[in-house]
């Protein structure tokens, strides 16, 4: 059962994720990762990872799509052309060499049994729920978690001067 | 077979790398930036994936303050795209080409 | 004490030329020219009038010393202390360097007062007397020093005072170009002189005299030197003196050298520099006296330029060019002196001719001060009656060098023949005995064609001719009183009771306290004894005064028709012509060097600028390349971005994998 949930999960956010990088409308790309931020968001729970799920459907496919998909239409942007032309050759070659990086990497993960299938961990009680993030969070991370909110300050203010420069 | 943590590491590779692809392929500066979020994305699927093989939710932490940084990054990200428009009036990554010599 | 010596005319030298020649006293000062001259005169003779007294209260403590120990030194600095190599300021007063040092300080005294008269008018005047300060300095430098380095100091130091005094009109680019020559021919002979200080320290470990001349006279070091090293050594120092001194074939400095002020050749290329080169060989009398085979090539040499610059001489017109080949051959005449052992004989020669050579060079001053710049003796003539004083301490100096009896000429040249005789140097004999007819001949030449007879000069010029003031007659009168009393300290024994002199040879016997090695050669009679050599030498002066008489004073039409003779014309248009040797030099040498500094300069024009030029070029061209890689395409650095990052992962796998 959860093979399949997870070989269905991970076709639809690979779909998605070819959708974004091929698709000539840039609302179909948004509209498709948000297909594939969703999809990420099941294989989270199936990974018992509870709290992070409704985090990443919240923040990610909630606010930040829904800020691209915003700024996409504010823009009124038209299609533009995919072209392969010339110039596109050392890209095609950059996209040959990912491709090269996925082979090593199966390679390399084909040959290292360090790893053991997920079931054989035992974890405990309150991992992936709210509470033991919280935990973890407000415990171990404190800092980390005060400093990411400065950062959201600076974002802002950053964010603030940018557009309003541009608008004058 | 079971599914395993290398099958997850596997698709998080994937995704990668398809996020990789497009920001060098597309010339679109929003679809750049949403392949970025995809590469982002990735990562934070390895990162709670290890988190399940070891048992430690410190992966947990580190997936959540990635997604602070990737909802920060597309804030100005996208303001300067705003801005980068109303002076241009494109957004074709090819023409910003200040960068050259 | 000693020190003073030295140091006097350096002082005088530094306040000339920082005060006065420099402008300072003028421009920042503000000073008075007139006050300027006074000034620049009083400092610069009276410097060198410190210094000949200082000598000459030198010269009588040592007198007054035994004979043994008959030297003073003095160490000032240690000036190289390298290892092994140590080199010190120390100046040495013995008799040999007695005798030049009073030489060069009085000759150079009386030489001082002349030039006040003489450069009166010049615009330069400071800077004449800087210079000439200068040159005393080195000039007692070099015979003071107690080693050989210090002596080469003075050596050079000599030859760039003399190089700054030739080409002191540098306005005129041959003059400029004569104290050029000067200087380069002189380094050639310099080179030489270097090469034997290097084989003289590799041989002997050290540079001083007192250590080099101490090994050198001791037999068991000597054992261990090969002869043909000495011989080395002495030919290698005699190409220095080569330089210096005039002789063929690094002579042709010396006639060109005529471009300076007068009393600048009466100074330094008759009376002090040009003499160095003898005091060298007097001084190294030790490696001389050791290698007969240097003795025999310093005579040969000597003889041949003595006969050679006699022959050109006889048909030169100006009148500073006619003393400058009696110079050279003069010259000849030390050396071959000093060359066959009589190193007092040759010192007594420098002595004597610089007393009457100075005293020509200066009376051919008068003349052509008087002649406002005249020096083409065709154009002179007659001046006896309007330079009663030149002329008549001329007449002197030209009896004195022609080696008239009872004077200081005849006395020394005699010497020296009588030496090269007794020594059995037949064929340089021989030659210095024709030599001095053909002397004597071409200084009454000089002398008849510019004082006695009609006056050739131009009308204009007749008007203005003075007899010179007494800053520079009285030199004059002082030269020409030690020419003719001056040979009386030289007397030889078998002639000091028949002259009425008591002791004989003062001259010598005062000498052969520095000269170490005393040659007591073999004095074997030939057959002719020494009176009847002294009447060779007698019956040749008088010859050669005889015949220029009659060819210049009773019948004038004589030269002219000798040059017409279709024998002698091309004898005389070599002559006159200098044997060509510049040309001959210009065309085997000068143009050659010149040619290859040109070739040089233009492969260091192509090649070697070419080749830097071509890297930078290069570099430029690469940077061009590479800078395209920044096209400023965001996707383009990403892409290669990931391309690294491949590398790398593949790199981390493939090496864990192993």
């Amino acid at each position: 059962m959860e093979s399949l949930l997870f070989y269905i999960f991970a076709a639809a956010a690979l779909a998605g994720a070819i959708v974004v990088v091929s698709n000539k409308n840039p609302v179909a790309g948004a509209l498709a990762l948000v297909l594939t931020l969703f999809s990420t968001a099941v294989l989270f729970i199936l990974l018992l990872a509870h709290f992070v799920a409704v985090i990443q459907v919240l923040v990610y496919a909630g606010a930040i799509m829904v800020l691209f998909l915003f700024t996409v239409m504010f823009l009124n942007l038209r299609e533009e052309s995919l072209g392969f032309d010339a110039q596109n050759i050392p890209f095609k070659l950059g996209a040959l060499f990912l491709v090269l990086i996925i082979c090593a990497f199966l390679a390399g993960i084909g040959f290292k049994k360090g790893l053991s299938s997920v079931q054989a961990v035992a974890v405990e009680e309150n991992f992936g729920t709210v509470q033991g993030v919280g935990e973890i969070l407000f415990k171990d991370y404190l800092l980390p978690f005060e400093l990411t909110s400065v950062l959201i300050v600076v974002a802002i203010l950053g964010v603030v001067v940018i557009a309003k420069r541009g608008s004058d | 077979m079971g599914v395993t943590i290398e099958h997850y590491l596997v698709l998080s590779a994937l995704l990668f790398v398809t996020g990789a692809y497009g920001v060098i392929i597309r010339k679109n500066l929003i679809v750049v930036l949403m392949s970025l979020e995809l590469m982002l994305n990735s990562a934070n699927l390895a990162f709670v994936a290890f988190s399940r093989a070891l048992g430690d939710m410190t992966g947990h932490v580190f997936m959540i303050m990635a997604l602070t940084l990737a909802a920060v990054e597309v804030a100005i990200g996208l303001a300067l795209v705003v801005a980068i428009y109303s002076h241009r009036e494109t957004l074709n990554i090819d023409v910003m080409k200040m960068l050259k010599g | 004490m000693l020190a003073w010596i030295i140091l006097v005319p350096l002082i005088g030298a530094l306040i000339n030329g920082l005060v006065f020649a420099t402008g300072f006293w003028k421009k920042v000062l503000n000073g008075n020219e007139h006050t300027e001259r006074r000034i620049v005169s009083v400092v610069g003779c009276g410097v060198i009038l410190a210094s000949a007294i200082i000598s000459s209260i030198m010269f009588l403590k040592l007198r007054a010393l035994d004979p043994s120990e008959r030297e003073f030194i003095q160490e000032l600095f240690v000036w190289i202390p390298s290892g092994e190599f140590q080199v010190s300021f120390e100046l040495l007063f013995d008799s040999l360097s007695c005798v030049m040092a009073l030489v060069v300080t009085w000759v150079s005294f009386l030489i001082h007062i002349y030039s006040i008269g003489y450069m009166h008018e010049d615009h330069s005047y400071s800077r004449y007397f800087t210079y000439l300060n200068l040159f005393v300095f080195f000039m007692l430098v070099l015979v003071l020093g107690n080693s050989f380095p210090l002596m080469f100091v003075g050596w050079e130091g000599v030859g760039l005072a003399s190089y700054l005094l030739i080409g002191f009109w540098y306005d005129d680019p041959e003059k400029a170009y004569a104290g050029r020559k000067a200087f380069i021919v002189n380094r050639i002979g310099d080179f030489g002189f270097i090469l034997g200080i290097f084989l003289i320290f590799f041989v002997f470990g050290s540079t001083g005299y007192t250590e080099v001349f101490d090994k050198a006279m001791d037999s068991n070091f000597m054992r261990a030197v090969p002869g043909v090293v000495i011989t080395v050594i002495a030919l290698l120092l005699f190409v220095g003196a080569v330089g210096k001194s005039a002789q063929f074939p690094l002579y042709v400095w010396l006639p060109d050298a005529m471009a300076g002020p007068t009393p600048v050749s009466a100074l330094i290329h008759a009376a002090t520099m040009v003499t160095a080169g003898v005091y060298m060989v007097a001084r190294c009398n030790v490696f001389y006296s050791q290698s007969p085979t240097a003795q025999m090539v310093v005579v040969g040499v000597a003889a041949f330029t003595a006969f050679f610059a006699a022959t050109i001489a006889l048909t030169q017109n100006d009148i500073k060019k006619v003393l400058a080949y009696s110079t050279v051959s003069q010259l000849g005449y030390m050396f071959m002196g000093v060359g066959c052992g009589a190193y007092a004989a040759g010192m007594f020669h420098l002595v004597t001719h610089a007393f009457f050579k100075a005293l020509l060079f200066l009376g051919s001053g008068s003349v052509i001060h008087a002649l406002s710049g005249e020096q083409d003796i065709r154009r002179m003539g007659g001046l006896r009656k309007f330079l009663p004083i030149t002329s008549i301490t001329f007449l002197v100096g030209t009896l004195a060098i022609s080696g008239i009896p009872l004077l200081s000429g005849f006395f020394s040249k005699d010497e020296i023949l009588a030496a090269l005789y007794e020594r059995g140097y037949m064929i340089a004999w021989l030659v210095g005995l024709i030599t001095a007819v053909l002397t004597a001949l071409y200084m009454m030449r000089l002398y008849f064609l510019t004082f006695e007879g009609e006056t050739r000069a131009p009308q204009e010029l007749k008007h203005h001719i003075h007899e010179s003031p007494g800053t520079m007659t009285a030199p004059l009168i002082i030269l020409a009183v030690l020419s003719v009393i001056g040979g009386y300290i030289g007397v030889p024994e078998f002639m000091a009771k028949f002259v009425g002199i008591h002791g004989s040879d003062i001259f010598g016997k005062f000498l052969s306290s520095s000269i170490f090695v005393e040659v007591v050669a073999h004095l074997e009679h030939h057959g002719f004894g020494h009176w009847t050599l002294v009447v060779f030498s007698i019956i040749a002066a008088f010859l050669g005064v005889g015949i220029a008489f009659y060819m210049y004073k009773i019948e004038p039409s004589v030269p002219q028709s000798l040059v017409e003779n279709p024998t002698i014309a091309p004898i005389y248009r070599g002559s006159s012509g200098k044997w060509f040797v510049d040309e001959i030099y210009n065309w085997a040498f000068v143009k050659p060097f010149i040619n290859l500094s040109l070739a040089a300069a233009l492969f260091d024009n192509r090649v070697i600028d070419g080749a830097v030029n071509g890297v930078a070029h290069l570099i430029r061209q690469g940077a061009i390349f590479l800078r395209s890689a920044q096209t400023g395409i965001l996707r383009f650095y990403a892409a290669l971005m990931a391309i690294g990052a491949t590398a790398i992962l593949i790199y981390i796998v493939l090496s864990a994998r192993f």
